[in-house]
């Protein structure tokens, strides 16, 4: 192990070595599961291929709805891997120890939050070009697909940590959960969809983007705050 | 001693005795402004030149799509309180304000649907304000379904407090939503700093209704939180005495 104290050289708690330890953890738990990778994709694939048989196959009515529906799924995939999160923490105890130790949680919650983002957000948003082209997105929504879904996984990562730390200590928390989590995601979806559509009608992504960004940033000061006071609710309960 | 005014209101039997006074006094301010309202704007209001008499949906329309932002954050605040100082009684307001908060949003929804109908001939536009009301309406019910799902009390009020808090991101969208987007929904027509463009012989019953909701709210609202300061505390002396009909004795 690289630093196993923790600490730094004046004897303080380091944020990073905290960060890394934990980061290092989930991604060798997540590596152990390797098979769970694939489970947000198979969704995203096999949703994506029921548009076609349940709407329509016409090129032209699926070019249309391409943007959103790509954006939605992704969507979909993304809240249906939140419930793991926390849960797994929770059940073996693992997760009070977090919450008592001296370590900083805020460094715990974005350690874990990346790795699932890297495991499900980022798999999803590079395969989302193929599907896109299964459903007859015209070539110049491919890049902008592209980078909204980068910067808009992540928000969604963050954001439903929240909604996962609220619901971790229920037995049945995963409906709940896709309930309080769905109308926080709506903004991120709006300015996502609008990005693809405004590239395939010939027009600038970037202020999209730019708000995508804003979101991001937003998300990645306070979100970890809220889960973790949502995360100190949850195991005192 | 200068704090102990406020902590007292943190007693919720402080709190049922002294909303008992209140109460009749609320329903009949409510009451009247609410009447007046309704008559001055149904019957006495001119017609609009350009919708004629289907506008006047706008005196129900308006309050209750102002109480469904304003009933927001009187919940996310109270959450706020009851969090930072870990008090029973915020809790109890905010549990009570989320499924008026509920109704009045549904209420201005359909509303709303009813008065587009005649004038921008659909029931239903997925524009920004409405969109956005919409999205309100899940967050209260979010925060319903949240309160019933825990086990204990104290979990459920956290948690509902955490997730008010967090949900409050979205009611600056919305007021602000008809400026940022060129929408179908009218922009502001009530301002409190410049002129408001909307004539005053309508303006005025529309006050009148927005004051007489706002009056309304509180009464429902007290009417609620009453009732849940006697669920939680029933098993206290004071509540059962109240339940009995066993006046305290005069000091």
């Amino acid at each position: 192990m690289a630093n196993p104290t923790l600490k730094n050289d004046r004897g303080g708690f380091s944020f990073l070595a905290g960060f890394v330890a934990n980061f290092r953890r989930d991604l060798l738990v997540a590596a152990r599961h390797k098979s769970e990778l694939a489970n947000p994709l198979v969704f995203f694939l096999i949703a994506i291929t029921l548009i076609p048989l349940g709407v329509s196959p016409e090129k032209s009515v699926l070019a249309l709805l391409a943007p959103g529906i790509v954006w939605v799924m992704a969507l979909l995939a993304t809240l249906l891997s939140l419930d793991g999160l926390f849960r797994s923490d929770y059940d073996d105890g693992s997760l009070e120890q977090m919450l008592i130790s001296p370590q900083s949680l805020y460094f715990a919650v974005m350690a874990k939050v990346l790795v699932h983002w890297l495991v499900s957000g980022l798999p999803v948003t590079l395969l989302a070009p193929v599907l896109a082209l299964m459903l007859s997105l015209p070539a110049e929504g491919f890049w902008a697909l592209f980078t909204s879904l980068l910067l808009g996984t992540a928000s969604m990562s963050l954001i439903g940590a929240v909604g996962a730390a609220l619901t971790v200590s229920l037995r049945k928390g995963g409906l709940l959960l896709s309930l309080i989590v769905m109308p926080l995601y709506i903004p991120v979806l709006i300015f996502g969809a609008s990005a693809v559509q405004s590239a395939v009608q010939g027009g600038a992504i970037g202020m999209q983007l730019a708000i995508l960004g804003a979101f991001l940033a937003l998300a990645i000061v306070l979100a970890p705050i809220a889960a973790m006071g949502a995360l100190r609710i949850s195991a005192n309960g | 001693m200068a704090w102990q005014w406020f902590h007292r209101l943190g007693s919720p039997r402080w709190f049922y005795e002294k909303t008992t006074s209140w109460l009749p006094w609320l329903a009949v301010i409510s009451i009247a402004l609410l009447l007046t309202g309704a008559v001055w704007g149904l019957a006495f209001a001119p017609a609009d030149y350009k919708q004629g008499n289907s506008y006047r949906i706008i005196y129900i329309h308006v309050p209750a799509a102002f109480l469904a932002l304003a009933g927001y954050y009187i919940m996310a605040l109270s959450g706020a309180v009851g969090l930072i100082w870990k008090m029973k009684l915020p809790f109890m307001v905010m549990k009570s304000a989320a499924p008026i908060g509920a109704v009045l949003t549904f209420i201005s929804l359909v509303t709303g649907s009813i008065w587009g109908k005649p004038t921008w001939g659909t029931w239903w536009e997925w524009d920004a304000r409405i969109t956005s009301m919409l999205i309100l309406f899940f967050l209260y019910l979010g925060m319903i379904a949240l309160q019933q799902a825990f086990q204990h009390r104290d979990t459920a009020d956290k948690a509902s407090a955490v997730l008010a808090l967090v949900g409050m991101v979205n009611i600056p969208i919305i007021y602000k939503s008809v400026d940022w987007w060129n929408t179908l929904h009218q922009p502001a027509t009530i301002k409190f700093t410049s002129k408001s463009s909307i004539d005053p012989s309508m303006l005025y019953p529309l006050l009148t209704m927005v004051i007489g909701f706002y009056c309304f709210y509180a009464l429902v609202l007290l009417l609620n939180t009453r009732l849940e300061v006697l669920r939680r505390e029933s098993k206290t002396q004071w509540v059962s005495d109240l339940l009995n009909n066993i006046k305290p004795e005069s000091k």
